[in-house]
């Protein structure tokens, strides 16, 4: 089986936020970038097919140069080889139309995408890249298993879950219950000297557009003081919440 | 040329969503002086979206799309798109929703614009405003292809009423083979969900240990609130990862937040910012959750929480 699995590069989840230029840009100033939480877990989980069933795994990324440490943490822990797409793609749209090249230039029967990326959060490309090479998609997926070309997933659904089962060539958004939390891996040393010799190879984008542009970014409006009630008048909070805040 | 939207719903009734995307749609409609359809699968009681604005509703009467299916969802949508000539069509961000978007704008060459929080600041060139990295930031996007795709955030927007009678057509679509088959669901039920509650009640790893839930699920309870965690207290087993919430796990952009031993680290609190109105109950008076919160009480949440439900008992009954 081969296995491709998709990276985006992300703030780190305690980065804060800010904009540039005139707010059209992310000021990556200061900023720490490590590897989608959600797509950490798709790569573990890529790791144990690798470990269990002999798949060959590939990460990509659609990105600038930027990006290749990233990459290369996941080489450290484990993938076979690593693919940067390189150009500084506009919307998700874009993302998917590049990533789908990869796939069938690859021919890679699991495409392993996350949920969605923390920074731009659209939900996006793992839905369109699964459309745009007719691929069978369970977004929301907190277990995976495979057998020859059938798949069994769990997705998460509001308010409990469903099992499912599909066939390859599939792609997942996959998300924390992929893997266990404690299954996650540092890489070692080992893995890090590894890293080193393994390919990572830049292909030059097909030029697709983009479908949205970003015009500005803005700051959610300052939030007033918090209005504190005191323990011993709690009947004080009920009444705030009903009269003031007309919640309950 | 109307604007589409998918109203959706759970055992022939519609969601709350449902309304607040009928409204978003109307008044897109409004400011491109067009008129809203709808297209709902499997309901009963179409009457309600005329009082949201919509026009026309659409019924798929196909049992066969009884259980969500994402590709077949998006495929019939995008079938009615085409055949309404809709410009602008709107869904929720609902967790099947947000499954089907990505395939239906494939399926409709349609731009995506997800998480949109407004209605459009102008329709040409089609201008929204959506959150990004989750929460902190907020970033204005114009969709730039003929047809455009809206994915609008839950509670952000709110169901408005307008009235319109809300003729029905029925609507037979050609159904794809279905690639991903359900073979079971394991939901709760008579729960309040995460994603369809009005208020939600967190507890933290300041309540010590899952045996002091009780407190939370009563709380919860006496409120009609959906219950949640933080993310150590789903790690340590205390309470299941579904869950879970914030910037890792579920969104939540609820009425009211309740937030009790929850310190209010910025992964938690990017994930539950968008409710309207939050609480902290914690000892310590430092916690960031304070910064973040409308209101809060410094106390022990084993004096205040019972004593707080108590009071809402008192209420409830007043009401
Ligand atoms: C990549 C990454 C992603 C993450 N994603 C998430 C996420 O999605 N969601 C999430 O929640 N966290 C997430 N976290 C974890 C986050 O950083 C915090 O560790 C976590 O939110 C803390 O949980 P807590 O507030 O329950 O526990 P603690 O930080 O231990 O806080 C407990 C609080 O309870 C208070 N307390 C103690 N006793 C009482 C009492 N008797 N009465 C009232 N209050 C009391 C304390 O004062 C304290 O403020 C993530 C972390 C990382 C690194
Ligand atoms: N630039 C990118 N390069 C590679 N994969 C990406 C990129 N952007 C997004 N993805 C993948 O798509 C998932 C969802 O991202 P998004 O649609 O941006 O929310 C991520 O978790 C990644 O797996």
């Amino acid at each position: 089986m081969k296995i491709l699995v998709c990276i985006s590069h992300v703030p780190d989840t305690t980065s804060k936020i800010n904009f540039a230029d005139a707010d059209t840009k992310f000021d990556t100033n200061g900023v720490q970038f490590v590897i989608n939480p959600n797509d950490e877990f798709g790569l573990t989980r890529a790791m144990w097919f690798k470990e269990k069933q002999g798949a060959n795994v590939t990460v990509v990324n659609v990105g600038s140069a930027e990006t290749e440490p990233t990459l290369r943490k996941a080489l450290a822990i484990g993938a076979d080889s690593a693919i940067r797409v390189n150009t500084e793609a506009k919307d998700g749209f874009q993302v998917a139309k590049e990533l789908a090249k990869v796939v069938q230039d690859g021919g890679y029967d699991l495409v392993i995408a996350g949920r969605e990326s923390i920074d731009y959060n659209g939900g996006m490309v793992p839905g369109m890249l699964a459309g745009l090479t007719n691929a069978n998609f369970v977004n929301n997926c907190i277990s995976l298993e495979v057998d020859g070309t059938n798949a069994k997933a769990v997705r998460e659904i509001d308010g409990g879950k469903e099992t499912v089962s599909t066939s390859l060539p599939l792609v997942i958004g996959g998300q924390k219950g992929l893997v266990e939390e404690s299954d996650l891996r540092i890489p070692n040393m080992r893995g890090i000297m590894m890293a080193r010799q393994k390919p990572l190879q830049v292909t030059e984008p097909t030029g697709a557009n983009a479908e949205t542009t970003s015009i500005k970014f803005e700051k959610p409006a300052p939030k007033g003081a918090v209005k504190l009630v005191d323990a011993d008048n709690v009947g004080e909070l009920v009444n705030l919440l009903h009269n003031e805040a007309k919640v309950i | 040329m109307s604007v589409l939207v998918y109203t959706e719903s759970e055992e022939g009734k519609f969601k709350k969503t449902a309304l607040e995307v009928a409204s978003y749609a109307k008044t897109v409609a409004d400011q491109m002086g067009t008129t809203v359809t709808a297209i709902a699968f499997n309901a009963n009681d179409t009457n309600v979206l005329g009082n949201h604005g919509v026009e026309k509703v659409l019924q798929v009467n196909n049992s066969s799309l009884d259980k969500f299916n994402a590709n077949a969802y998006a495929n019939v949508i995008a079938q009615a798109a085409k055949q309404e000539g809709a410009k602008v069509v709107v869904i929720s961000s609902s967790a099947d929703s947000k499954y089907l978007a990505p395939l239906l704008a494939i399926d409709l060459d349609a731009g995506y614009a997800s998480n949109v929080v407004e209605a459009p600041s102008s329709t040409s060139p089609f201008t929204v405003k959506r959150t990004a990295f989750t929460n902190k930031a907020f970033n204005n996007t114009t969709i730039d292809t003929d047809v455009k795709l809206v994915g609008v955030s839950k509670n952000a927007f709110g169901v408005h009423e307008s009235s319109a009678s809300a003729s029905v057509e029925e609507f037979s679509a050609n159904v794809p083979e279905m690639g991903v088959q359900v073979e079971s669901v394991d939901k709760v039920t008579g729960k309040v969900t995460i994603a369809d509650a009005e208020i939600v009640v967190s507890g933290g790893r300041g309540l010590k240990g899952p045996e002091n839930w009780g407190m939370i699920e009563e709380l919860a309870d006496v409120l009609g609130a959906a219950t949640a965690c933080s993310k150590p207290v789903s790690d340590l087993g205390w309470r299941p990862h579904s869950e879970h919430v914030g910037q890792t796990g579920k969104p939540v952009a609820s009425n009211l937040y309740i937030a009790v031993g929850i310190s209010g680290a910025i992964q938690h609190l990017a994930g539950i910012n968008a409710s309207k109105t939050k609480v902290v109950i914690n000892t310590d008076p430092e916690a960031p959750f304070f910064k973040a919160a409308d209101y809060g009480i410094v106390g022990d949440a084993f004096e205040v929480v019972p004593k707080l439900i108590e009071k809402l008992k008192e209420f409830k009954a007043q009401q």
